[in-house]
């Protein structure tokens, strides 16, 4: 096994292009180490992206928030001004395993993990987030939801990684907001998730809205009929009973260890309904 | 020896205080030595390789590529285990589980190990066994199990305990019967009858620590043995018959314990390292994984069970009668014969029957728990009993009380008891603040009761008195909960001196004589009668000595509050000797002082507790969260009351959740699906609330103080306390253990559609 620590995107690009076994990129490690440890994989080469310049931080800009790729979730949570414009992606971010965990994982290693049940990643996708691909061919920016394929797997290309996820500048009257269901109090995984994210007009109805759901699909599900739905209301308990519905009905679950099918599709709709009124709240809606 | 267990009803000044425990300054900055953290020169690491199949036959084992590769230097099958258990059927049993013989029997059955030069070239070499399988039909659940068409397990089996032995073979290996009177006569003068069945999944002891030794067997015969167990001079013994070793040279050392819980109480993987070691010539360290914990060590039984029980109009019950299924593993057990014996013993029955049946099935050799059987029992039982008080419309603790055991009933299971804590325990529950507490929207409160034998045992110690006069103690039984702290109290109290001079170790097998391990709650009962004996002995030496410097009859010393006082008034101007200047004297009056004991400590008093525990459930999700929890348990004497609280919060956060979230899920395949802490959902903090307790005393007459064991009975009302919260909170009778949310969902909505 080889590890590297290169010190520009385009060496670390250069190396993951050219290798020959099987590599993996190495930010916080939390979900690669695991996967070591437990002899899931035995990667040759180990790219480490931390020394990269940028990498390890959060810009604010004229468009909005650039996230570098091996930002540890904690960080975010000590962003004030990330938190006010984005509350629902940095909780996301920070319900990821443990204190511990959070001082290490990124939510560009949670997206690319490709886990359906990732907890950063539905509300990314509600936020309607970019990530910024650097590869051998140089650099694309992508909408987070198009980089999971499915479970463990990414649209990403060899010697492809990214290097930064974008969030836009926010307007007035916009929140944010994501739910995940486990069992316990924390250090669990999702069985079922959503995330919502809302602009209003002046009189408090909704303008825009996108709404994703995780643990229900393949991968992370952008669920557009229900951002549609919420177009034009105040959340009123007709709308919200609406919202529910088309969110059970967007679900293409699996039973496992973790829940059933049936039980997927529920809470799938309480937590769309429950994640919209919190989102809507933080907006400025009465 | 004249050592007097009795209860003596003394005053006590070490017993009952809250002393820091010895072991917790290395414990809290992670110096203490853990089974793990043993290292030899030249060591070697040992794995095992296990079979993916639920149940197959090994028709060969081709190991030759594994052992050609550089680095190996062992390889073993059951070859290299010889049957050296000369008809013992357990013994046989513990064999095969150790390392398949010829099927293996369940997802996680060990069928060859490796040691390697290092932990890459050893799972390198696992790779390169070649093992030919012939897959069989399997069978995990225990009801499918007990079906005449299930899959057999073993072709052996013909279910004992029946009025004819049966014709053909079983997976039901035994049938056992107890109680009383005629429940039939019972039931037909009874005005209520509650009649149900319910189910409780498998769990795992959960110890964070997993199995893990460093053995090292010579090439003269002798060998020794670090390991993480409860009981290493049983260790001892298994691993000697297994290997043919001579079992006083097999040094097993005990280390720290990272919890057991009654899953260390069976060897699993010390004979593989001492066959590995032997094989190779060098020690060799083995260390389970978190996988290999959950697939083949543990867990306990799960359970079907039928319960029924009448009640006359005014609160009597009149008969009662259990049907109880426990999963045993692939291997015979006593698991259904045990919750058959514990379900009714809260209670005072005239009729009363239980009947267990023990089932084989396709999942790992089922293993002690905590109060091993009894949980689940108490579970359908004190789920019946709630629901029988509901619908004759009393108060569910009044309704106990009425029916509950004093001195004097005859239990369900034979014997009479003497004086037990059920009534009081209820008594204390009826009056307590968290009966009074109220409860908001989707909130609802149980309560239920829990009952444990306890054990005694064969027990050795030994007391060294040092020349400064501070005192060693050396025990056999493995500190679990606290026990060097209470010994060290119990040492203090006999000998009249403080704490902080008294040092308690476990000794290993080669310096103290055999000790059963440290199981059915019996490390502080039996070591502190132990160490009481061993006291007392040394107080007879310490009188000898103080009578011989004063020159006097050892008649006229006594021993009071650490010193030898001569009796009389002709002795007026002797001033005492204390235990120091009695020891700084020891080498001219006669050499070392010590104090030996060795006892079968008898009459461990019967444990009872019960518990109350609210609960909130989102009626959307089926969460459940536990808002308020509180123990009220009887100890008997609490040698050290800080360690019996931690043991009644302790047991109640295990029955937590076991209740609410802990299960063994099997695929269609037979293969366990969650294997990890992940996916196995034991309460991380955050998930309880504080737990309540309250310690009653009721004195064990046959302890010199008091002491009954508290370990145990903690774990066994926490399944029933919840269900019966649950249940009142939601308004459906939840009967599945664990009330996961998909469960109470289901529950719920089955209950909306009618």
């Amino acid at each position: 096994m080889r590890y590297i620590r290169p010190l520009s995107i385009e060496d670390a690009v250069g190396e993951l292009a050219k290798a020959v076994g099987p590599a993996a990129i190495l930010a916080g490690g939390s979900d690669l180490l695991v996967r070591m440890k437990g002899g899931f994989v035995e990667p040759e080469l180990i790219v480490d992206i931390k020394r990269i310049g940028g990498l390890g931080d959060v810009t604010e800009t004229a468009e909005g928030f650039r996230i570098g790729a091996a930002v540890p979730c904690a960080v975010l949570g000590e962003n004030k001004a990330l938190k006010k414009a984005w509350p629902g992606v940095v909780e996301a971010a920070n319900l990821i395993g443990s204190k511990q965990v959070q001082g290490r994982c990124t939510i560009t290693g949670n997206l690319c993990n490709a886990s359906p049940a990732a907890d950063s990643v539905p509300a990314l996708v509600a936020a309607g987030a970019k990530a910024v691909v650097a590869g051998p061919s140089g650099k694309r920016t992508i909408a987070v939801e198009s980089v999971p394929t499915g479970p463990g797997r990414t649209s990403l290309a060899k010697g492809e990684i990214i290097e930064a996820i974008l969030l836009d500048k926010r307007p007035a009257h916009a929140g944010d907001a994501y739910l995940r269901f486990i069992p316990r109090t924390e250090m669990d995984i999702a069985v079922v998730s959503a995330g919502v994210n809302l602009t209003l007009d002046d009189h408090g109805a909704i303008k825009t809205a996108r709404v994703a759901l995780g643990a229900a699909a393949p991968t992370v599900l952008l669920v557009e009929e229900a951002g549609q739905v919420l177009v034009g209301s105040k959340l009123d308990q007709a709308t919200l009973d609406r919202l529910a519905k088309i969110c059970s009905g967007a679900c293409r679950p699996i039973d496992d260890k973790r829940g059933t099918i049936e039980f997927r599709r529920k809470v799938a709709g309480v937590l769309a309904r429950r994640v919209a009124a919190i989102a809507y709240k933080r907006a400025g809606g009465k | 020896m004249n050592f007097d267990p009795r209860f003596s009803g003394r005053k006590f000044a070490s017993v009952g205080t809250r002393p820091i425990r010895p072991d917790g300054v290395d414990k809290v900055t992670g110096r203490a030595r853990y089974g793990a953290d043993f290292n030899m020169a030249g060591q070697l690491v040992g794995r095992i390789l296990r079979s993916p199949h639920a149940h197959a036959v090994i028709k060969s084992i081709d190991t030759s590529k594994a052992e050609k590769l550089a680095g190996v230097k062992a390889v073993i099958t059951a070859k290299d285990l010889p049957d050296l258990t000369d008809g013992d059927a357990a013994m046989y049993d513990i064999l095969d589980n150790c390392m398949a013989r010829k099927k293996a029997l369940y997802d996680g059955h060990a069928v060859a190990a490796v040691a390697a030069i290092d932990a890459r070239i050893a799972r390198q070499a696992l790779k390169l066994i070649e093992v030919e399988y012939e897959v069989l039909p399997h069978v995990t659940d225990v009801d499918e199990a007990a079906h005449h068409h299930a899959p057999l397990i073993n072709d052996q089996v013909f279910t004992e305990g029946l009025e004819e032995k049966p014709a053909k073979p079983s997976n039901v290996t035994k049938r056992t019967q107890f109680g009383h009177g005629d429940v039939h006569k019972g039931f037909a003068e009874a005005d209520f009858v509650v009649e149900r069945s319910f189910k409780t999944e498998q769990t795992h002891q959960g110890y964070i620590e997993p199995h893990a030794c460093v053995a090292s067997v010579n090439a003269d015969g002798t060998a020794d043995l670090w390991v993480c167990t409860q009981g290493h001079f049983v260790y001892r013994q298994h691993c000697a018959q297994l290997l043919g070793l001579e079992a006083s040279k097999l040094r097993v050392t005990s280390s720290e314990i990272g919890g057991g819980f009654g899953g260390k109480t069976h060897v699993w993987a010390e004979p593989v390292a001492l066959a590995l070691s032997r094989k190779a010539g060098r020690p060799v360290k083995l260390v389970m994984t978190r996988d290999e914990v959950f697939r083949a060590s543990g867990p306990t039984s799960a359970t079907s069970i039928d319960v029924k029980i009448g009640a006359r109009k005014d609160g009597t019950i009149t008969a009662a009668e259990a049907t109880l299924r426990y999963s045993c593993g692939p291997y015979a057990g006593s698991w259904a014969e045990i919750g058959a014996m514990t379900a009714f013993a809260c209670y005072k029955l005239e009729n009363v029957k239980t009947v267990g049946y023990e089932v084989l099935v396709n999942r790992p050799k089922t293993a002690a728990y905590r109060a091993p059987s009894a949980p689940m029992a108490a579970f359908a039982v004190e789920s019946a009993v709630d629901e029988l008080a509901h619908e004759i419309g009393m108060d569910a603790v009044d309704f106990r009380i009425k029916n509950a055991a004093q001195e004097g009933t005859r239990a369900s299971y034979g014997p009479v008891y003497g004086p037990i804590g059920i009534g009081p325990t209820l008594e204390a529950v009826k009056h307590h603040p968290h009966m009074k507490a109220p409860l908001k929207e989707n909130q609802g409160r149980g309560m239920a009761c829990g009952f444990w034998f306890n054990f005694g045992g064969q027990t050795c110690t030994d007391l060294n008195i040092g020349m400064d006069g501070s005192v060693s103690l050396a025990v056999g039984t493995v500190d679990v909960g606290g026990s060097r702290a209470s010994l060290s109290l119990v040492a203090a109290e006999e000998l009249g001196i403080d704490y902080s001079h008294v040092k308690a170790i476990v000794a290993d097998t080669s310096s103290l004589g055999y000790n059963d391990m440290t199981d059915g709650s019996r490390g502080t009962f039996s070591s502190s009668m132990a160490t009481i004996s061993a006291a007392r002995n040394a107080i007879k030496i310490l009188r000898e000595r103080a009578a011989q410097t004063w020159d006097i009859p050892v008649e006229d010393v006594i021993w009071e509050k650490g010193h030898a006082i001569a009796k009389g008034e002709k002795y007026g101007n002797l001033s005492p000797l204390s235990l120091k200047e009695i020891a700084a004297a020891s080498g001219k009056t006669g050499g070392p002082i010590a104090g030996h004991s060795e006892l079968v400590a008898d009459g461990a008093g019967v444990s009872f507790a019960t518990h109350i525990c609210d609960v909130e459930v989102d009626p959307e999700t089926g969460s459940t969260r536990v808002i308020r929890y509180t123990v009220v348990q009887d100890a008997g004497k609490a040698v050290h009351p800080t360690y019996v609280e931690g043991q009644y919060q302790g047991g109640a956060a295990q029955g937590i959740g076991w209740a609410l979230n802990e299960e063994y899920i099997y695929g269609k395949d037979g293969r366990l699906q969650n294997a990890g802490f992940l996916d196995y959902r034991i309460p991380v903090c955050s998930d309880l609330p504080m737990i309540d307790t309250q310690i009653l005393e009721i004195p064990n007459p046959n302890h010199p103080y008091g002491v009954r064991g508290v370990g145990e009975t903690s774990i066994v009302p926490p399944l029933a306390a919840i269900a019966n919260a649950v249940s009142n909170a939601v308004g459906v009778r939840m009967t599945h253990i664990p009330m996961s949310p998909p469960r109470i969902l289901a529950a719920l909505d089955a209950e909306r559609e009618g």
